[in-house]
């Protein structure tokens, strides 16, 4: 044993351990965030449990979500005993007023496993989810009771009202948005003839006619929601019996989606699963962001991350051409390059604070007083914004894309260029023909590892730019239609958002796991591919050489 | 043929054509070399700006004040009466002088040149003694020779006729034009102190020792806005102090009855009907005499100028008995003469002093900073007053004229003290290093110490590292020596995997999952630390001592496969010992045990959250560099080794890490660096609260976090924000000075190898 010791045999395994518990963390964290963020997703079977409250029995229909073990002490006998809880979505939060319950296990007078007959869940824009047993749907003044066209009926319903619903939001978002634009920028104009001094009333009454224009086709177009909503209020109601036997009717217009659960089998489940994800990626956030989707949050993102590529490509590769194939090497260069790696170690508050200094108030500033001097004392550019995230990001990626693309370019052999050089070629043409081309993939990867920096980056951005919540999305439909001075909202901001600033931690906690996965898996995906291009870099150099 | 192809390039490479396409491709050549140096200089230039701007932002805090003389001219009503009390307007543009004999006399502050005058309604009575009842808004007292109180309130209406901005100066009387009866005879010292509802109020008769005390109602006519006071309670004591000053603080319930010679008492009127006193103390000792004796903005501290040129400031401190004592909290030397007046900032703790000699001084007393002076002239410099934004003040000489002086101040509550000392604020118990950059009230102390932040900066890196450090380097160690080329090809890339995590996702997990499990498995947490590196030797051991056939179906390579399981089960079982454990040592409840019976603070969200989440964050740092240095140690140098007969480890400890040292050290550099930035794990699962305790189960607040939590809301160009700035440069010095050790340590290192 002595000798085993002193091999250092217990060290290589203690390494050897150390290298486990890394690998494992990482597995188990990333199959966590999957596993609870795809649990999102899938529908949770609704149980019926009896349980003992204030010396009653009553029913309590709901999913279970968690359970905790803790300690408490027995008033009666003074000792310390375990104590099980089990947190219990019970919906219906405009009955109950919680959408969770902890219970504990010495309440439960039933079995943990009943499942709940026939139990229906129905998703609705406000107050949360719907748990109980239909009863019957008044449609079109008619009641329903038979169970076997009750569901459908109710379905095609659901359907109707959400493509009227979609029908309004599209007016609503994309037509009458349109015209509040055009109105937006006709007092702009006016405001800027009146500082001109060039406000004649000639001008005056165009203006006045094309507001007028405006006026009348906003008119037109709320007349046409107004029948919508009327369609909407006419499509009925149905009658859900929740846990304790109260009945609870609710508007179909106010229903998102329902689902028998207990009812579904594997198949019906996967499906949907893929139709709760696709809503997820594609609706609004309802209810301060606790339910509903993402869609906003990841166009910004995007739009955002976007930008940024545009932005720090030509910086970063003009950056590194310079230093490798232009500037005299010496230790100045040697200092720049320090400074260069040295910046991507600075914490990103720094730089997200150096945007807010900087391109916020001084440059946003002065191009509002310079161009938007109309707009004053609102601010245009002088707030935080998309295109000032933006360059506060690609500031902050820089040093990734200067490095990688220096290194790419050092491996590049000499005799490639020398050979350019050789046969006429002047130094543009060797660099822009031969060089840059076989360049492109470090300049790539260099470009993917931004990219993921960039998308999973969050404390600069709460500076720059990202909001809880923004009215419009920074693209759309009306020129110039990238808007660079909207506010923007981005995934993980929603994270730190909806995790720790939202009212009702228990029901917004899924919705985390889940956009944790979606971001997860975009810059997983991203690095992956980084690696994979980098990799065949190298076999590329290898054959040169 | 051949000649016709010669002719041809003949013609190709001489022609004019051909001239011109080479001036262009050389055009192009010195185009893309001028325009790539242009951009290139620009870029790192760019980067470069970040540090200045940060220090560009940052300077003004350090910045001395501005004073000079803006205007002179003779003192508005003549030199002959003294002077009471001077209000003057945000915009510096009119002034008001209250002189003793009631009379009120409004001036441009210009020039001087006087636009009303009024008198006060004294019914013949002379003015016997005077005090100011509210700085802001600036109302004043009078206590007139028949023992009666006038209230006077200095005001102004601005208007904009014909887009000029007028400032008409105007005296209103709160409580009415009528005297309110106190006494039946002279009073020559009063104190008030006005409240929401009520008033406060203390004087002396002439020839009296006795003090009295009243307390008035506000109440509030309907109809005309008028305010009537209605006596409520009242007391008295006798002093034997002979009275120069009479002092309330703002609480109402301090009063302070000060003599010539600065000795004080210090009376409790909390309840009025029974006064008692608390302390007797000589403020000053010596020779040292007071000249003058005020509050400073907020009511609280008792600034005293000294014959000796001296100003003191004191205020009462509780200690651990919850009673009060007035004490000496700082001093600030000013000059060898008398002091004859203090005026004071009315948004700020700062306060002007003249003094005998004529010299005005600018000091600010959190910072502790004297922040300039002026002459004014060569007679003694008199009453000084300081406009309500700071920017200016009127000062009186010995011959009569009146000053005013224009000051740009913009941050004196900032020092290199106030920053990184303990600093004894007003209400604190002793000195100490606080944050707390806001509040609602108007006359608030910032606190802008840095020291609780870099502190708590430091505690989160260093406890993360204590987590990262271990794991990473061996972890690192067993890959880069020990581990074969199939495994390492996959575990590499998933360990810096965590890299690219984003931090977000880690604070939310740590924030919202691990802390309150942690909290409910605290036990099992350390018992983590004794199962894991036990277990994982005895099972070692255990391996050793299969037979062969088995032992060897797994190379040394390999063993890190091996002992994935292994650490999964000492893990589960060491949480699962978590509640065993609890019952066996810490009555059932470690949490409630800490604070309970071992008088430890316990916060849910704490370092150790922070240490194990930050430091899974700070492991693919340390990890990759550290593995490089020991991948890249020249193979002739284990071979050798190996060959004299050193087992694996031995070659490692003896050969392999001395030569890769440097670069473990700059893994560690950068790994810290990284730990001291990083911004959304502590954010979310720290607390924030900007404690200075060593304590693992307490939080901290770290200057990223706080960048994060405050900067947004800081006014721009405030100190508020300046200050943030510089924790800003503090954050980007710190990882500088990490990071450019590491790459220099690194190059070196790459040097010596390639020596090797």
């Amino acid at each position: 044993m002595k000798d085993w010791f002193n091999k250092g045999e217990h060290w290589i395994w203690m390494s050897s351990s150390m290298v486990s518990i890394s690998v494992v963390l990482v597995m188990g964290l990333i199959g966590m965030i999957a596993y609870k963020g795809a649990l999102h997703f899938w529908p949770h079977a609704v149980y019926e449990y009896q349980v003992q409250h204030n010396g009653q029995i009553e029913t309590v229909i709901g999913e279970l979500r968690d359970y905790k073990t803790r300690d408490i002490t027995d008033s009666q006998t003074g000792k310390e005993r375990e104590l099980t809880q089990y947190l219990i979505k019970i919906g219906n939060r405009d009955v109950y007023g919680i959408d969770f319950r902890w219970i504990n296990d010495s309440d439960f007078t039933s079995g943990m496993d009943t499942l709940s007959k026939n139990a229906i869940v129905i998703e609705r824009y406000e107050y949360g989810n719907v748990y109980g047993h239909l009863v019957s749907a008044n449609i079109g003044g008619q009641k329903i009771v038979d169970s076997d066209v009750l569901l459908d009926e109710f379905k095609k319903q659901v359907e109707q009202s959400s493509e009227t619903r979609d029908k309004i939001r599209s007016i609503e978002k994309y037509d009458i948005g349109a015209i509040n634009y055009a109105i937006e920028q006709l007092r702009f104009e006016e405001k800027k003839l009146r500082l001109k001094d060039a406000f004649t009333p000639e001008e005056a009454k165009r203006i006045e006619a094309e507001r007028a224009k405006l006026q009348a086709r906003f008119h037109e177009y709320q007349d046409q929601t107004a029948i919508l909503y009327k369609q909407l209020n006419a499509s009925g109601d149905v009658t859900v019996e929740i846990a304790g036997g109260k009945t609870l009717t609710i508007p179909i217009k106010k229903v998102v989606d329902f689902w028998l659960p207990n009812n579904m089998n594997l198949m019906e489940k996967l499906g949907f699963f893929g139709h709760t994800l696709g809503n997820f990626l594609l609706d609004d956030p309802r209810e301060a962001n606790t339910e509903g989707g993402i869609f906003p949050a990841m166009i910004g993102t995007i739009t955002m991350v976007l930008l940024m590529t545009i932005l720090v490509t030509p910086m970063g590769v003009i950056a590194a051409i310079y230093m490798r194939e232009y500037a005299k090497d010496g230790p100045l260069l040697r200092m720049v390059r320090i400074s260069i790696n040295n910046l991507a170690g600075v914490p990103s508050i720094v730089f997200g604070i150096f945007g807010l200094g900087f391109f916020v108030y001084i440059l946003g500033g002065s191009i509002d007083e310079l161009f938007y001097g109309y707009a004053l004392p609102s601010p245009t550019f002088g707030t935080p914004g998309l295109l000032w995230a933006a360059l506060t990001m690609a500031l902050l990626t820089l040093p990734v894309v200067i490095v990688s693309t220096e290194e790419g370019l050092s491996r590049i052999p000499r005799s490639l260029r020398e050979g350019g050089l050789a046969l006429g070629a002047t130094k543009s043409e060797t660099i822009m023909k031969i060089v840059l081309p076989m360049a492109t993939p470090a300049i790539m990867t260099g470009l993917i590892l931004a990219i993921a920096r960039a998308a999973g980056e969050v404390a600069p951005l709460m500076l720059v730019g990202v909001v809880k919540l923004a009215p419009e999305l920074p693209v759309d439909s009306i020129t110039p239609f990238v808007h660079l001075d909207r506010k923007f909202m981005h995934l993980g901001f929603h994270i730190y958002d909806v995790g720790f600033q939202s009212p009702n931690v228990e029901a917004s906690q899924p919705l985390v796991y889940a956009t944790s996965l979606l971001l997860v898996v975009i810059i997983v995906g991203l690095n992956l591919g980084a690696i994979t291009i980098r990799n065949r870099l190298r076999e590329k150099y290898k054959a040169l050489d | 043929m051949s000649t016709t192809v010669q002719s041809k390039l003949d013609e190709a490479l001489n022609g004019p054509a051909f001239e011109k396409r080479i001036r262009r491709r050389n055009f192009w050549d010195s185009v893309s070399k001028y325009g790539i140096s242009t951009g290139g200089i620009g870029v790192i230039f760019s980067v470069l700006l970040i540090m200045f701007f940060l220090m560009y932002v940052v300077f003004p805090l350090f910045v001395p004040a501005t004073i000079e003389k803006s205007a002179e001219y003779s003192l508005p009503g003549g030199q002959s009466e003294k002077t009471l009390y001077y209000g003057v307007d945000e915009y510096q543009s009119s002034g008001m002088r209250f002189t003793e004999s009631g009379k009120l006399l409004g001036f441009k502050v210009d020039d001087g040149s006087t636009n009303f005058s009024e008198t006060l309604p004294l019914n013949g009575e002379q003015i016997s003694a005077y005090t100011v009842v509210d700085e802001l808004k600036h109302i004043v007292a009078f206590g007139l020779t028949d023992g009666s109180v006038i209230f006077a309130q200095y005001g102004y209406d601005v208007s904009y006729p014909n887009d000029v901005r007028t400032i008409t100066p105007k005296v209103t009387y709160p409580f009415g034009e009528e005297p309110l009866e106190l006494a039946d005879g002279e009073i020559t010292h009063l104190a008030v102190k006005v409240f929401e509802s009520e008033m406060r109020l203390a004087y002396q008769k002439k020839d009296s020792k006795s003090i009295e005390i009243k307390e008035f109602t506000k109440t509030e006519s309907m109809l005309t806005d008028s305010i009537t006071l209605q006596e409520e309670y009242t007391g008295s004591f006798e002093t034997t102090n002979d009275t120069s000053w009479l002092m309330i603080d703002t609480s109402g319930r301090h009063l302070y009855v000060i003599s010539k010679t600065g000795v004080t008492d210090f009376y409790d009127i909390a309840d009025i009907e029974s006064p008692t006193l608390v302390q007797h103390v000589n403020l000053l000792s010596g020779s040292e005499k007071p000249t003058v004796i005020r509050f400073l903005l907020g009511d609280y501290s008792l600034m005293i100028g000294t014959n000796l040129g001296n100003v003191y400031q004191w205020f009462p401190v509780r200690d651990k008995q919850n009673h009060f004592a007035l004490q000496k909290i700082r001093k600030f030397s000013v000059g060898k003469s008398p002091i004859e007046s203090i005026g004071i900032e009315l948004a700020r703790k700062g306060f002007a002093v003249t003094d005998k000699t004529g010299m005005f001084h600018l000091f600010h007393s959190t910072a502790e900073r004297n922040l300039g002076e002026h002459s004014t002239g060569d007679g003694a410099a008199g009453f000084v007053t300081m406009s309500p934004r700071a920017d200016g003040a009127l000062v009186e000489t010995a011959n009569g004229r009146l000053i005013h002086i224009a000051i740009d101040n913009e941050h004196p509550d900032v020092s290199f003290s106030s920053l990184w000392s303990k600093v004894w604020y007003e209400g604190y118990e002793e000195p100490t290093y606080t944050w707390q950059s806001s509040s609602a009230d108007s006359d608030f102390e910032p606190k802008f110490s840095l020291m609780p932040l870099t502190f708590g900066t430091i505690k989160a890196a260093v406890y993360s590292m204590l987590f990262a450090v271990p794991i990473a380097i061996l972890a690192a160690i067993y890959t880069a020596f020990f581990m074969d080329k199939s495994t390492r090809q996959w575990v590499k890339p998933s360990v810096e995997m965590i890299e690219a995590l984003p931090t977000v996702i880690l604070g939310f997990l740590a924030g919202l999952w691990l802390a309150p499990y942690m909290e409910a498995h605290l036990p099992g947490f350390f018992s983590l630390l004794l199962i894991l590196p036990i277990g994982i030797i005895a099972f070692g051991y255990i391996w050793s001592r299969l037979p062969e056939r088995i032992r060897l179906l797994i190379p040394v390579g390999k063993r890190a496969v091996v002992m994935m399981p292994v650490v999964i089960f000492l893990g589960w079982f060491a949480l699962q010992l978590s509640g065993p454990i609890e019952d066996l040592m810490f009555d059932g409840n470690m949490r409630h045990w800490l604070t309970a019976s071992a008088g430890i603070d316990f916060d849910q969200r704490n370092a150790m959250v922070i240490g194990f989440a930050m430091g899974f964050a700070l492991i693919p740092t340390i990890f990759s560099v550290t593995e490089d240095a020991i991948y890249n140690v020249p193979s002739y140098l284990v071979n050798g080794s190996l060959a004299l007969g050193a087992s694996g480890w031995q070659t490692l400890v003896g050969v392999v890490l001395p030569t890769a040292s440097p670069g473990i050290f700059s893994a560690i550099m950068l790994g810290f660096g990284r730990g001291v930035g990083e911004t959304m794990i502590v954010l979310m699962a720290s607390g924030n609260t900007p404690l200075m305790e060593v304590n693992i189960f307490e939080g901290m607040r770290t200057l990223s976090a706080n960048l994060a939590v405050e900067m947004a809301e800081a006014e721009v160009a405030s100190s508020h924000y300046r200050v943030l700035f510089l924790a800003g440069l503090v954050l980007f010095i710190f990882t500088f000075i990490f990071n450019t050790l590491a790459e220099v340590v690194r190059q070196r290192m790459r040097r010596k190898y390639g020596s090797l």
